[in-house]
């Protein structure tokens, strides 16, 4: 393999989008890195071990390093990592470039309001959990900063909104390319779904934090934050959906088995994931059980998309895996690229997220949600879905991602594959601790280590979830060390020699196809979204509205 | 390979209809428990202006009251415990529970049964339930309610 040293101007002459992927894609994985940190321990504390008085006086206690592990990897890394893909792969899918200066300003939002946001996290003035509900009440400087990386976002969206209309202009009449079909509805999707969480902190949390007015109405900052907090974990899932169907069929060695079905199950994201923030409100007074329970069925009409992309991704692998010459009812499997790990994140997080998903319909299911809310079940759901699925799938990505970007080659292939294996391995044993532990009763975010004894009974999976914590940094240790090894280093390949992005080829295209034809009227979708999501929110918003009962702040940590 | 396709869109169809059938099957498993066993969810009993909770409101005195052969019970949940300390009801009779609190949200976790509410300050929680079996319950806080937050349980003593 030949290897030199080039001067950075080299690297990114002709693609400056290059550099600006790269940037949001290493801030990202800089704030998955620190977050990342505390998770161990977080599962040492469940395992009734409490590690947080070494770090004082840096961290003042567990709920502070709880706030710092959900906002960093939950807000900060998940975000980041999307405005990084799906800006970037429409981008050289459409073969066309993004206007640059709006995105160097969004990288520049995201990292002044994640430098602003950190001083309160740092300095245990804003210990308020990722939900920061209130009436505790945070630094000013947490929402200002939170609000300024969130609204980074609305950039993206506008660049992706830009590169279309113009390649549209130039191809009129033709159907929208995959990928960019694909980052198209999740962006619009997304500035739908984050208007409850903008109303909450700009109208709301600002001022009050300000002391500019004296209190909050509790209920109704829930509705708001919920009504982003549920669709946004979909914001999180679809660029991870992204890599599943458009780069994973090639990985895989096959083809992606139907492009219009993938346009559908975006589509049908578009229309679905908004309207169902109640379902995190099950336990709420305030909210009749009608508006529950229809949320209830928007809620497991959510899973279709999900449904259906389990089918196609498992028959484009199953493609891929018989093209590679495997023969039998599973012999496909054994012939699919288990050494490659940009073949192993996607998939091992994709098969987390079956488990995970089943799950997920126990926690949509109105009453039967009533033994799990709040318990270490919804920790583990999450940890299954956002820390596996979403987070392998950008793993896999930034292995073939950082080589394409800096033609830099990937370094520890070995540990590249061990880390995923071993995320794989500690993520799906702490879930089916942490699922456990909630079916018991314990209670979720709580510093449980203060009180290990009174959980006797939970007391074997407490200890299982203490040790997958010790596996799972073992596996962040590998990760971070490949990518950063990679990042830093100084050798590079000649240009001739730049790994491409493996966009996958399909066995049914679009063209003449009626489904692909319906779903490019984004326009008119669009449109249908806003509707449901007002006669879904409409009636009970104006309701909560209209009647304020707002409650003053309190500092209790 | 076309003949492969037309296979796969055969199964696909099924594996939709599969997964819509499985769905209706839920929500109509769903709306039954909701109609007929709703009795623990949590539902709103009114607003309430948190300056009172402690001084002038029903709640300033945390109570179980008798109400013709049945149990009401008035609870506040604050940061770190529960008021009334000790619920104390008999098994088989029908328990009303308005609960609120006077500072941030809790949670009112009762272990062994399905009380579960949100304590949301303003607003009033109310839910009814029949302990079946006599003896000590506990009640346990599982929203984040500040440092001493793991700490925060309260006691329902069910008597024969």
């Amino acid at each position: 393999m030949a290897v030199r040293t080039l001067s950075h101007v080299d690297v990114y002459a002709g693609y400056p989008e290059k550099k600006v992927t790269l940037y949001m894609l290493m801030l990202g994985f800089f704030a998955l890195l620190l977050g990342t940190f505390f998770g161990p321990l977080q599962a040492l504390n469940y395992g009734g071990i409490d590690a947080y008085p070494l770090l004082k006086p840096l961290v003042q206690s567990y709920y502070q390093g709880l706030t710092l592990h959900g906002v960093l990897n939950a807000i900060i890394f998940t975000q980041l990592f999307a405005q990084a893909l799906l800006v970037y792969l429409p981008a050289r899918e459409l073969r066309m470039r993004p206007n640059m200066t709006l995105a160097w300003i969004s990288w520049w939002m995201a990292f002044i309001g994640l430098g602003i946001a950190a001083i309160p996290l740092l300095g245990n003035a804003a210990t308020v959990l990722y939900t920061f509900y209130p009436p505790l009440k945070g630094h000013w400087a947490f929402y200002v900063g939170a609000a300024i990386f969130v609204l980074s976002s609305y950039v993206s969206i506008y660049l992706v909104l830009d590169l279309w209309r113009r390649w549209k202009r130039a191809n009129p009449g033709k159907i929208t390319p995959l990928v960019t079909y694909l980052s198209l509805t999740h962006w619009l999707m997304w500035f739908l779904a984050s208007l409850g969480l903008v109303v909450e902190v700009a109208v709301f949390l600002i001022p009050w934090s300000l002391g500019l007015i004296e209190g909050v109405d509790p209920l109704l900052s829930r509705t708001l934050f919920w009504y982003t907090g549920h669709p946004i974990v979909y914001f999180w899932l679809l660029p991870a959906y992204v890599v599943a169907y458009t780069i994973l069929p090639k990985v895989a060695g096959g083809k992606l088995i139907s492009d219009p079905l993938a346009r559908l199950a975006f589509l049908l994201f578009l229309l679905f994931s908004v309207p169902v923030g109640f379902h995190h409100q099950f336990a709420d007074p305030g909210i009749s059980s009608g508006w529950k329970f229809f949320h209830t069925v928007l809620t497991l009409m959510v899973a279709v998309p999900s449904l259906m992309t389990a089918f196609t991704l498992a028959a484009s692998l199953e493609n891929a895996g018989r093209a590679r010459g495997g023969k039998g009812l599973l012999g496909w499997i054994r012939a699919l690229p288990w050494g490659n790990p940009v073949f192993l994140g996607p998939t091992l997080g994709l098969i987390s997220f079956i488990p995970g998903g089943a799950g997920g319909f126990v926690n949509a299911s109105f009453p039967l949600n009533q033994v799990i809310h709040n318990t270490t079940w919804i920790v583990g759901h999450f940890h299954l879905q956002v820390a596996t699925m979403v987070t392998m799938s950008a793993m896999g990505a930034a292995f073939f991602l950082i080589p394409h970007l800096t033609r830099k080659p990937l370094v520890g292939i070995g540990y590249a594959r061990a880390s995923q294996w071993l995320w794989f391995i500690g993520m799906n044993l702490m879930g089916f601790a942490l699922h456990w532990m909630g079916y018991l009763g314990v209670p979720r975010r709580a510093h449980i280590s203060e009180v290990a004894s009174q959980y006797q009974g939970a007391a074997p999976f407490m200890a299982l979830n203490a040790i997958s914590g010790v596996i799972l940094f073992v596996a962040a240790g590998f990760f971070f060390y490949v990518i950063f090894a990679t990042a830093l280093q100084n050798r590079r390949l000649p240009e001739a020699q730049t790994p491409e992005i493996p966009f996958t080829e399909v066995v049914s295209g679009p063209e003449g196809n009626r489904v692909a034809q319906l779903t490019d009227r984004v326009g008119f979708w669009f449109a249908v979204a806003v509707i449901l999501i007002v006669v879904a929110y409409g009636l009970p918003l104006i309701q909560m509205f209209t009647s304020l009962n707002p409650v003053p702040g309190m500092r209790l940590w | 390979m076309q003949d492969n396709h037309k296979v796969v869109e055969a199964y696909e169809r099924g594996w939709l209809i599969f997964g819509l059938a499985m769905i209706l099957v839920f929500i109509v498993i769903i709306s039954y428990t909701v109609l007929n066993r709703g009795e623990t969810i949590s539902r709103g009993a009114g607003q309430i202006d948190v300056a009172t909770v402690r001084t002038t409101s029903p709640f300033a005195n945390p109570r179980v009251e008798q109400v013709g052969g049945e149990y009401v019970a008035y609870v506040q949940a604050f940061a770190f415990g529960y008021l009334p300390a000790e619920i104390k009801v008999k098994k088989g009779v029908k328990v009303t529970f308005y609960i609120t609190s006077p500072d941030v949200q809790h949670g009112f976790y009762v272990e062994g049964t399905n009380i579960n509410p949100q304590i949301i300050p303003g607003e009033v929680t109310k839910l009814e339930y029949v302990f079946k079996k006599a003896g000590t319950y506990r009640i346990v806080c599982n929203e984040y309610c500040g440092i001493s937050h793991a700490q925060m349980f309260g006691k329902i003593v069910v008597e024969e």
